[in-house]
């Protein structure tokens, strides 16, 4: 057998297995009672409206805050880590190890309930969820700024100090504008993440309008007993995400090329 | 305001260390009011660098530097200040990548001089029309040509109203069909007396153009003088030997030694 043959048939026996596996599965499954748990339709209109006009809705604010948050105070710590001053440098370091190694539930915890044991003071529930997303978010955002600024071509900042711009006028006109260009895509990511870290929120307790879509689905678990409001749950999760998704693709594609000025002499 | 007899560029016992490598030992050189001065020289002669020197984008290891009799080796000097006078081009145009043409041209005047919108605007579009790009102001620097995009770089930097002009290998980045244009530019800018010091490859434009030629090799200035002189009649071998290479590059073999 030549080796093209050879190619041919090994192709053609992974799309039999492929086949095969999907007629196994169409024809074992029993698809009522898949229907019934995923897709049943009396417990999918018990859902509605809440599941948008409360639930979406809270999990959408949460990550907003959250993410607010997190980019003014991921911003001040890339630049604490690119900083001249060298505690500046040695503080935003540690920050940034210590918060992603931790679990955000940890945080979640330690915000919510610990700082409540510890000083005996009850932080409002939306601001611990801010600040914990904040936190958690802040350091992983930090190193996309850093890393974002460092990408911005040395010759601009030169072109910039040239024209008598002082170190920060350059920062502020020239660099973080085109640096946030640079790191919008993986900006993007930190804000999918983040949607999906605001389900720990559950940990702080909330009543009926505070829930979130995992909170929320995990409610009408108790009360239905189908697995048909993770699927509600699942799929107001990627009403977020998807376009989010879709956005940071559509900016990558539109930054990655012909942004630059001329060759780079990196 | 600034003296007009006194030079405008003064560098004097220049020297620069990157780490333990010398790049420069010991320059000495002036610039005068309208001069035009070329520098040449093979390429890790430290050329560059002493162009990067005048405007302390490389600060010196020892020796000063005094621009429009500001000394800016100086540590008290305020450098951002002094920058102003002092236009710079560089090899790779280094416009900014996220602003219009018009907006490379008016954000410092804004920012730093405090001009207003319209009369940076007016001043803009005044450099557009000295480089003949009157009808790019609204394109952002990617949609330019090298060509194009270097004389908006010339135009910026003329924005400010510079005392002197330091051109870093201006022409080194472009297409070869590209380089007349930007040539055309600088050498305009000459005859209308702006004081220009250029670092370059192209000869031809040093013949036709400096007021003065200087050569330099190994960090030090081997020769300088009169174009006719330097480039036309070079009393020392290595410029003799740079000059072949450079005007006459196919009759050397890769066996000849380095200079």
């Amino acid at each position: 057998m030549s080796k093209r043959q050879r190619a041919r048939l090994f192709r053609g026996i992974q799309y039999g297995i492929l086949v095969v596996a999907l007629l196994v599965l169409v024809l074992a499954a029993d698809w009522d009672a898949l229907g019934r748990a995923f897709f049943d339709p009396a417990v999918i209109a018990n859902q509605f409206p809440e599941v948008m006009t409360v639930a979406l809705v809270n999990t959408i604010t949460y990550t907003a805050m959250g993410f607010a948050f997190a980019l003014a105070f991921g911003l001040v710590i890339a630049l604490m880590r690119l900083s001249s001053v060298g505690p500046y440098r040695w503080i935003a370091t540690l920050y940034i190890e210590f918060f992603r190694g931790l679990p955000a539930l940890l945080v979640f915890l330690a915000l919510g309930v610990g700082v409540g044991y510890a000083f005996g003071l009850n932080l409002d529930r939306s601001l611990s969820i801010m600040l914990a997303l904040g936190l958690v978010g802040g350091a992983y955002i930090a190193e996309t700024i850093r890393a974002g600024i460092q990408a911005v071509p040395k010759g601009q900042v030169e072109a910039a100090r040239s024209l008598g711009m002082s170190p920060a006028r350059t920062m502020i006109t020239v660099v973080i504008p085109q640096a946030f260009r640079i790191i919008l895509p993986p900006l993007t990511n930190e804000l999918i993440l983040l949607t999906k870290d605001s389900s720990l929120a559950f940990i702080l307790g909330s009543t009926l309008a505070q829930h979130e879509l995992t909170q929320f689905a995990r409610n009408a678990l108790n009360t239905d007993r189908s697995l048909t409001p993770i699927v509600v749950a699942g799929f107001c999760y990627l009403m977020i995400t998807l376009p989010l998704s879709y956005l940071s693709r559509r900016l990558e594609r539109r930054f990655g090329k012909g942004a630059r000025t001329g060759p780079g002499r990196e | 305001m600034s003296d007009t007899t006194q030079p405008v560029v003064e560098i004097s016992g220049l020297h620069k260390s990157f780490g333990s490598l010398q790049v420069l030992r010991g320059v000495d050189l002036q610039v005068e009011r309208g001069q035009v001065v070329c520098v040449i020289g093979p390429s890790g002669s430290g050329k560059s660098t002493l162009l990067r020197c005048v405007n302390l984008l490389e600060e010196p290891t020892s020796g000063s530097v005094v621009v429009n009799g500001v000394e800016l080796t100086d540590p008290d000097c305020d450098i951002d200040a002094a920058r102003v006078r002092i236009g710079m081009v560089f090899q790779s145009f280094n416009l900014f990548a996220h602003l219009s043409v018009l907006e490379n041209l008016t954000v410092a005047q804004r920012k730093v001089l405090r001009r207003s919108k319209e009369q940076a605007e007016e001043v803009a579009r005044r450099n557009l029309a000295r480089v003949g790009l009157t009808d790019k102001e609204h394109a952002m620097p990617a949609q330019l040509s090298g060509g194009q995009q270097q004389r908006a770089a010339i135009a910026r930097a003329l924005s400010m109203d510079p005392e002197v002009m330091l051109f870093d290998e201006p022409t080194s980045a472009l297409d070869p069909e590209l380089v007349g244009d930007v040539l055309g530019v600088m050498r305009q800018l000459a005859e209308e007396g702006m004081t220009m010091l250029v670092v370059t490859h192209e000869m031809q434009f040093a013949r036709e153009v400096a007021d003065q030629v200087v050569f330099m090799d190994g960090g030090g200035i081997i020769e300088q003088g009169d174009p006719a002189s330097v480039i036309g009649a070079p009393s020392h071998e290595r410029t003799r030997t740079f000059l072949s290479r450079v005007l006459d590059p196919t009759h050397h073999g890769p066996s000849d030694p380095a200079v």
